[in-house]
């Protein structure tokens, strides 16, 4: 997994990349309106960090709480170490009601555990209701973004798609359109599913409650027309009480797309008559990653992909460039905790400008993590083209003759210099860069000539 | 050992030194607050009606099949509450009140015994939702304050139609939910 290529086959189609990058942007900037409407806007940043800081280091305390709370209230709650350990219990739920067929709403860390394929191999039909989840899930394709899955594409992709899965008029781009047709098709589902499953956005210790934020409403359609509701979270998603939602709520949504808040804010406290509601909390890495003193602020994160939108790097690369679940500044931070062979590359993909740990509503320091994971990589690597050079560089700026001779030489091969040598395989940082033209003698010569 | 008992195990063997939780401060509200929330109704693609409008909408025949459970408006339900939410499909308008609202983003705080079945606002096509005047609170801390520790198995804030942008960020209303939603100020 390299992100530079990745990135590479992105940039080929031109038109698209520049669209990608406009169209982020703008929910950049619609974030940037309504945080300005709120005068406390940086105070709730420092609140919801402070909040978060306090929940981490003391998750055991508030775990157990949630675990007794949520009990007493009739939820059954499950605990999985790892991603395997919560797709099974996924597993037996289902095949103890016998249910081959389950509706689900968007859930990064379904993703993460890779839910789908899992369940999709014992004979479960997953049908993902977000209507961007939806889309992706047509094309057998993960999402690119957190919060916008399909971002990638175009309308003209999905009226394709849609006519293909959905029967929808050929060449009808309408978004209403299409949009009315994945309703009638989604309704269809949500009326057959005995068992939903949804993510998780908060749970509260103090009351045993979670929350699930959906602008759809497709989390509310799946669970309230089933018979189980199954809800997994990641065991960082702890807010210790109720009145913290407040904090929350308020920047989730205006940090995410512009909202004022989400449309839907639904608290699960307690089956309807007749239901149930299971819980699973998951660790699958979050445990050791609390362990990493440098790195354990990445656990604050409440998904809204501010950093995403912001970034100059992910705007002009797309989500698949990042080949992680959590792509982005966030996801180069928190998948190198998880692999660090794998995703050694992503702490690189980024131009360390500091805009994500601007945006951040909890106030990650992404940017300075992205750095410290640099340290690590190289150190782990040992040996990088760029540390040589910087080696040489020492050198030569040491010595006035080794400067003077070297001046000469660079001048005369950087005219020459074979394009090769710049757009080859092993020189990324030539991709799309070229080298300067090259003046005819250096300062020292051209002052001598004229000032002295 | 369990599962349960190996993450906590873990975490605890961090041995960490507890941070102290930040007090939530009070931050200053609109001065008008109805003004403020009908502003906020209006952002997000909800608009605000009178009961009479109500009544002629519901006496024009747009409607077939209205569910109300509104105790603050006059009954105009043509369709009583089924047991089972599936049945509710073809249910073209439910009417039910909210317990307040919020100034800074119109959101609404609905629970159980409002709802009636926890599956009315979302498998509606149409949405009404009947809210006095009088609670109408500033911001979402305000709003935390007002539900305390009140128990329902299921809490709710509904703060618009349900939307969509996820074809080329195109605003789409009436995703899975109700496509409209009209707030009744009493």
């Amino acid at each position: 997994m390299s992100h530079p290529s990745q990135a590479a086959n992105f940039l080929k189609d031109e038109k698209r990349a520049h669209w990608h990058d406009e169209t982020l942007w703008f929910v950049r900037e619609k974030r940037d309106i309504s945080s300005k409407g709120i005068p406390e806007w940086e105070e709730l940043r420092k609140l919801a960090s402070g909040i978060k800081d306090h929940v981490l280091t003391k998750l055991d305390y508030y775990l157990e709480e949630l675990e007794k709370k949520a009990t007493e209230n009739g939820i059954k709650v499950h605990w999985a170490q790892n991603a395997e350990e919560h797709n099974k219990i996924v597993l037996s739920i289902l095949e103890e009601k016998k249910c081959k067929a389950i509706v689900k709403s968007k859930s990064i860390l379904t993703e993460e555990c890779h839910l789908n394929p899992f369940l999709e191999k014992h004979g479960v039909e997953v049908v993902d209701t977000d209507l961007g989840e939806r889309i992706v899930q047509f094309l057998n394709q993960p999402p690119s973004h957190i919060v916008l899955p399909a971002i990638h594409l175009k309308k003209g992709d999905i009226s394709e798609i849609f006519h293909e899965k959905l029967n929808t008029e050929k060449g009808n781009e309408d978004p209403t359109y299409l949009t009315n047709a994945a309703r009638i098709h989604l309704r269809d589902k949500f009326m057959k599913a005995k068992v939903a499953i949804t993510g998780v956005n908060f749970a509260i210790p103090e009351t045993g409650e979670f929350v699930v934020c959906t602008n759809e409403g497709n989390a509310d359609m799946g669970v309230h027309l089933a018979d189980v509701h199954i809800a997994c979270m990641g065991i960082e998603k702890i807010i210790p009480k109720r009145e913290h939602l407040g904090v929350f709520l308020r920047l989730l949504a205006r940090s995410a797309t512009g909202q004022s808040i989400t449309n839907y804010n639904s608290h699960f406290r307690s089956p309807a008559p007749g239901k149930e509601i299971h819980l699973i909390l998951v660790d699958n890495g979050r445990t050791k990653q609390l362990g990493r003193e440098k790195f354990k602020n990445s656990l604050k994160c409440i998904r809204c992909g501010a950093c995403m939108n912001t970034c100059p790097i992910y705007r002009r690369s797309g989500g698949y460039s990042y080949g992680s679940t959590v792509p982005g500044p966030i996801g180069s931070i928190l998948s190198p905790g998880i692999d660090v062979k794998k995703y050694s590359t992503l702490p690189f993909a980024s131009t360390l400008c500091g805009s994500c740990s601007d945006v951040c509503p909890v106030k990650i320091n992404i940017h300075e993590q992205l750095y410290e994971w640099r340290q690590e990589i190289t150190k782990a690597q040992g040996w990088s083209a760029k540390g040589m050079s910087m080696k040489l560089a020492n050198g030569i700026f040491k010595s006035p003759l080794a400067y003077k001779v070297s001046g000469k030489i660079l001048r005369a091969t950087l005219k020459t210099l074979p394009n090769s040598i710049i757009y080859n395989p092993l020189n990324v940082w030539g991709k799309g860069r070229t080298v300067p033209e090259v003046p005819k003698e250096s300062f020292k010569e051209w002052y001598q000539k004229n000032r002295s | 050992m369990s599962s349960k008992n190996l993450i906590l195990s873990k975490i605890k063997n961090l041995a960490q030194k507890e941070k102290p939780i930040p007090e939530i401060p009070n931050f200053e509200t609109p001065e008008d607050l109805p003004e403020t929330f009908v502003k906020s109704v209006e952002l997000n693609k909800s608009a605000v009606i009178s009961s009479m409008e109500l009544k002629d909408l519901v006496n024009s025949g747009a409607y077939p099949k209205v569910y109300s459970g509104s105790k603050l408006i006059e009954d105009l339900k043509t369709f009583p509450l089924p047991e089972n939410p599936k049945d509710l499909n073809d249910l073209d308008l439910a009417i039910i009140d909210g317990q307040f609202g919020v100034a800074e983003n119109a959101a609404i705080w609905l629970e159980d015994e409002n709802l009636g079945l926890r599956a009315v606002p979302f498998i509606t096509q149409h949405l009404v939702i009947v809210l006095e005047k009088s609670k109408i609170l500033g911001n979402m801390h305000e709003a935390y304050v007002k539900i305390g520790s009140q128990f329902s198995g299921f809490g709710i804030f509904i703060a618009g139609p349900s939307k969509t942008a996820d074809i080329e960020q195109s605003l789409v209303i009436g995703a899975h939910g109700a496509k409209s939603l009209k707030v009744v100020l009493v």
